[in-house]
């Protein structure tokens, strides 16, 4: 029976201001969780101290076990990637630990079953600086999830996506997240992909996190109008999920 | 790690006409040929370098010496042969690979194309640790011989450099801005404090320190080669075990950081490994410039950026360009060799150039 992963944060600060109240998060073995809040909420600045690479250190417990920041497979929201490397190559970096003078054939078989299986079988000895900017996500996820990380902490891996592909890497993140039972915590702008996909949204606000649940429940025009500052429509989808149609609040729009 | 379950069970891969394996396999078998074709030409530039020389000898005579070995009848052929032309051949492989490595490490690390083992200031220590072993040997009788003092004192101010250097990355964390600003400073002072005795010195002791600073094989002795390539041997097995993380960083320093790699760890191994080589190489030929820029070029050229080809094309090339310059500075010069220095120098220009004008990614 697998366990859930504990995550306690201290106060996360940036420069001199504080960013982020101390919290706690729980995430059920293969939860999907999206991390969503306004522009400069503190989405990356929760991942990146989650991930091991911010000042301050978040503390990550599995089934009684403290998680090293190796085994997370962390996302960075900036991803541009200037090296020469194939696409192969980049993915193979995933098992970085795992690679020695020779590589072994089984590694190599695996990572293009893992190409194939993103689409990305016809890139795979393209080098990283041709691709375009939704490839290089694409293949920069493909590498995280080469990993097999105990959880993926993804900051905004849709940013560069075409909604096909949108579609099909928050499919493929919760397929992952269902076999491998590693938790999945993304921080999106896409509303309406979150409510779609996400198990719980955590809604990141006022230096906290304000609103945590099903999409459903914590997706309220009152809560989008005030942290968003919008005026939403919220439809719902052929299978019943909230659909988000932001219109700017009347009281934002400039007179004419 | 262990093997565990792939991602991606069931999964049928589309059916390719040739498998991701045997297109790795066959790129490997062409990076390896390209490595072996340099490594080929390397070492017929080799020969033809025990071949010139300033005294003409026959290859035939060339020959009979190498084989009578060091203790020859032919006295002067044995001393041509085995106290000049060998120990320089072996000092231009040497100071050429290690040139190379320390070159492609700066460029990984700094993630710059235009960064060499020069780029921290080392070259402009080492120029002041010989300078004020010149001036002190020629005031002081010294217990040391100058052939001695001069490249240790340029080693351990090449050391001194060092030091300051990771000093600043300490203080400062060690982002390429950082180190880079830092190795200016540095260099700036041991430049300044190189004039400084230049200006001071009597014109003998002058003419010294000058011939010093032009990069020349012609310092080479055996104690040189085997300081030197110790040097070199020693700093291998670090090279070896950081393959996959100096591959890591091409992606750039955030990814590598998310991978899991301590990314200032490694920048501060790589840099006291690139000072390590670089004190090894110029103390005792002086300042080869180019050697250490233009080699990681050629070798990302011949098989890209994986390391573990990566480092060794590196190392032939640096070899190679050396070895080259050489055989290039006695053909040019019949009576007294142009010294390497010089002619990667010039070489050098036109080479750059061609670099910043194809230059792909980074
Ligand atoms: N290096 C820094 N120095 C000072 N303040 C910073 C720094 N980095 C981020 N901040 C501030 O911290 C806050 C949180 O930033 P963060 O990048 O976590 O936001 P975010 O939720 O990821 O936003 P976005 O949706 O724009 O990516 C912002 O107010 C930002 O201005
Ligand atoms: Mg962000």
């Amino acid at each position: 029976m697998p366990e859930s992963l504990e995550i306690t944060l201290p106060a996360l600060h940036r420069g001199r201001a504080r960013v982020l109240a101390p919290c706690h998060l729980s995430l059920a073995p293969g939860e999907v969780v999206a991390l969503v809040g306004p522009n400069g909420a503190g989405k990356t600045t929760l991942l990146q101290a989650i991930a091991g690479l911010a000042p301050e250190r978040a503390r990550l417990c599995l089934g009684g076990r403290a998680l090293d920041r190796a085994e997370i497979g962390f996302l960075p929201q900036a991803f541009a990637v200037r090296a020469g490397l194939s696409v192969l190559d980049c993915l193979l970096l995933g098992q970085r630990e795992a690679l020695g003078l020779r590589v072994a054939p089984r590694l190599i078989a695996e990572a293009e079953a893992l190409l194939c299986q993103l689409g990305l079988a016809d890139l795979a000895d393209r080098a990283m600086h041709d691709l375009s900017g939704g490839q290089q996500q694409r293949v920069l996820i493909a590498q995280r999830l080469f990993r097999r990380p105990k959880l993926l902490a993804l900051d905004e891996p849709t940013s560069a996506l075409d909604l096909h592909h949108q579609l099909e890497v928050m499919a493929l993140l919760r397929t992952q997240a269902q076999t491998t039972s590693a938790p999945v915590l993304a921080a999106l702008h896409d509303l309406s992909l979150a409510a779609r996909y996400a198990d719980r949204v955590l809604v990141l606000a006022g230096g906290q996190i304000e609103a945590d649940g099903a999409p459903e429940a914590v997706l309220t025009p009152e809560r989008l109008a005030q942290h968003w500052r919008i005026a939403p429509e919220i439809l719902r989808a052929r299978d019943g999920k909230p659909v988000i149609v932001p219109h700017l609040s009347p009281a934002l729009v400039p007179d004419r | 790690m262990t093997a565990r379950p792939g991602p991606v069970s069931g999964a049928a891969p589309a059916p390719a006409p040739v498998s991701a394996l045997e297109r790795w396999r066959a790129r490997a078998a062409r990076q390896g040929a390209a490595v072996l074709i340099a490594a080929l030409a390397l070492a017929a530039f080799a020969l033809l370098d025990l071949m010139t020389g300033p005294s003409g000898m026959t290859p035939g005579a060339l020959l009979q010496a190498a084989l009578a070995g060091p203790e020859g009848s032919e006295r002067a052929a044995a001393t041509i042969f085995w106290q000049i032309r060998l120990p320089q051949l072996c000092m231009g492989l040497i100071v050429g690979a290690s040139l190379g490595l320390a070159g492609l490490l700066m460029q990984t690390i700094l993630a710059n194309p235009l960064a060499s083992p020069f780029t921290l200031g080392f070259s402009a220590a080492a120029g002041f640790g010989a300078a004020l072993a010149i001036m002190g040997g020629a005031l002081v009788p010294l217990p040391l011989p100058g052939w001695l003092l001069t490249p240790a004192l340029a080693f351990a101010a090449t050391l001194a450099a060092t030091a300051l250097v990771w000093l600043v990355a300490r203080l400062r964390g060690t982002a390429p801005e950082t180190l880079v600003l830092a190795g200016i400073a540095v260099m700036f002072f041991f430049q300044s404090a190189q004039s400084l005795m230049q200006f001071m010195a009597s014109p003998e002791v002058l003419a010294q320190i000058v011939f010093w600073l032009f990069g020349s094989l012609l310092k080479a002795n055996w104690v040189a080669v085997s300081v030197s390539g110790t040097i070199l041997l020693a700093c291998l097995p670090f090279l070896v075990r950081d393959l996959w993380a100096l591959t890591s960083l091409r992606l750039g320093e955030t990814h590598a950081a998310a991978l899991g790699l301590d990314v200032a760890a490694l920048r501060r191994r790589a840099f006291l490994i690139t000072a390590l080589l670089t004190a090894g190489a110029v103390s005792f030929t002086g300042t080869i410039g180019f050697v250490g820029l233009i080699a990681p070029h050629v070798a990302r050229a011949l098989v890209g950026e994986d390391h573990r080809l990566g480092l060794p094309a590196a190392a032939i090339a640096g070899a190679l360009i050396l070895i080259a310059a050489s055989v290039t500075g006695k053909a040019l010069s019949q009576g007294a060799a142009i010294p390497v220095g010089i002619v990667t120098a010039v070489a050098g220009v036109p080479m750059l150039l061609a670099v910043i004008l194809t230059k792909k990614g980074v």
